[in-house]
């Protein structure tokens, strides 16, 4: 059951009280005019999925071919695009914004973003070494990673040595995360615990792989209500043209 | 306002908290909710407030300190946890800063605050 996942911005973390005393860590994501704005298909691309769009972009500073490309969806130029591999059967027309109660309270979802940057990073904070000591002998070197090897034999330093370097804005998907709350009206999803990115990041979410499906999720996605007369309207306007052509 | 902010403020504003005006220094009773098993009761802690931390968002936090059997006692309660009761101002205390980590080091006489007994609430809060 490979449904689509949306597209949403980091706002930032907060933490909720519930109820019966517990407080919840969450984390705030806004989907923002998240639209389907092309479609991948079996017959034409060899598979299936859609690809989403979020945000939006001015369209001045949008490139000419991918102002085709949003005018042939007839969507507004956006910001930030992404694909989703689905179902066959669960391909969401052209055009149809995705509401935040795609995700119901209690499900368990994957989210992935680019994690906050740390520059040239040393092998202490990029791998958790332990460094060496603070006194006897050592000078200078407190920081560093100590040996890397052996000796004559092999002669050389293996590759995939953890040493020093760049580290963090790499794709990082934090798994089974779960989803507190879902508030439809002003598009927002708050899961529990953090998610990678800075705030303002955009980040992908999905339903959780190593979970089992949740019964109810609305199926091929939730859609906003105008969107999706809109998005039908469309689809019958096609299929009109499409017999006109023929 | 930015909308975290916003989804903070419609909280406090859903908790329905009534949370009084007080800062270090004032002895407060502080009712937390205890569960045992399935029964849950309210249970009383009263100390001197010795910290507030975070104003009065919603993750603002207080440090209470007792004295409990000779042994002092610490408790840090975020100030709008839904397992707060009620807090309760016993007593203002006149001091001159905002943490008191000081009295940790203290006992018996020098340990002492001094009353407030000219305390007018602040503009804008209730009592």
């Amino acid at each position: 059951m490979l449904r689509s996942g949306v597209i949403a911005k980091k706002l930032g973390m907060t933490r909720l009280f519930m109820e019966d005393g517990r407080q919840v860590p969450v984390t705030v994501l806004q989907l923002d005019g998240c639209q389907v704005v092309a479609q991948r298909t079996p017959e034409k691309d060899g598979y299936a999925a859609v690809q989403l769009g979020a945000g939006t972009a001015k369209a001045k500073r949008v490139s000419k071919a991918m102002r085709g490309h949003f005018a042939v969806a007839n969507v507004a130029p956006k910001r930030k695009l992404a694909e989703f591999r689905v179902d066959p059967e669960n391909l969401i027309p052209v055009g149809a914004e995705i509401s935040a109660d795609h995700y119901l309270p209690g499900q368990y979802v994957d989210v992935s973003g680019i994690s906050i940057g740390k520059g040239f990073a040393g092998a202490m904070k990029r791998h958790n070494f332990g460094g060496l000591r603070a006194s006897h002998g050592v000078s200078i070197s407190h920081r560093s990673h100590g040996s890397t090897g052996q000796c004559q034999d092999p002669g050389r330093v293996f590759k995939g040595k953890k040493m020093a370097g760049h580290m963090g804005a790499v794709r990082v998907t934090t798994q089974n995360l779960q989803v507190v709350r879902t508030d439809p009206e002003r598009g927002l999803i708050m899961v529990k615990g953090s998610v990678p990115g800075s705030k303002g990041g955009w980040v992908t979410i999905r339903d959780a792989v190593k979970k089992p499906f949740p019964e109810n999720a609305a199926v091929p996605a939730a859609l906003k209500a105008s969107a999706e007369a809109a998005a039908d309207a469309e689809v019958a306007a096609e299929a009109e043209k499409k017999d006109g052509d023929q | 306002m930015d909308l975290i902010a916003q989804l903070e403020a419609e909280q406090i504003q859903a908790l329905g908290k009534d949370i009084p005006d007080f800062k270090a220094g004032d002895t407060v009773r502080v009712g937390y909710k205890v569960t045992e098993g399935n029964r849950t009761r309210v249970q009383n802690f009263e100390g001197v407030c010795i910290s507030r931390n975070g104003g009065n968002g919603i993750g603002a936090s207080f440090t209470v300190r007792k004295i409990s059997f000779g042994e002092g006692v610490e408790r840090v309660f975020p100030l709008y946890s839904t397992n707060i009761e009620k807090i309760e101002v016993v007593r203002r205390g006149k001091v001159r800063r905002s943490k008191l980590y000081y009295l940790r080091s203290r006992r018996g006489k020098s340990a002492r605050i001094a009353e407030q007994t000219n305390y007018k609430p602040m503009a804008g809060a209730e009592a």
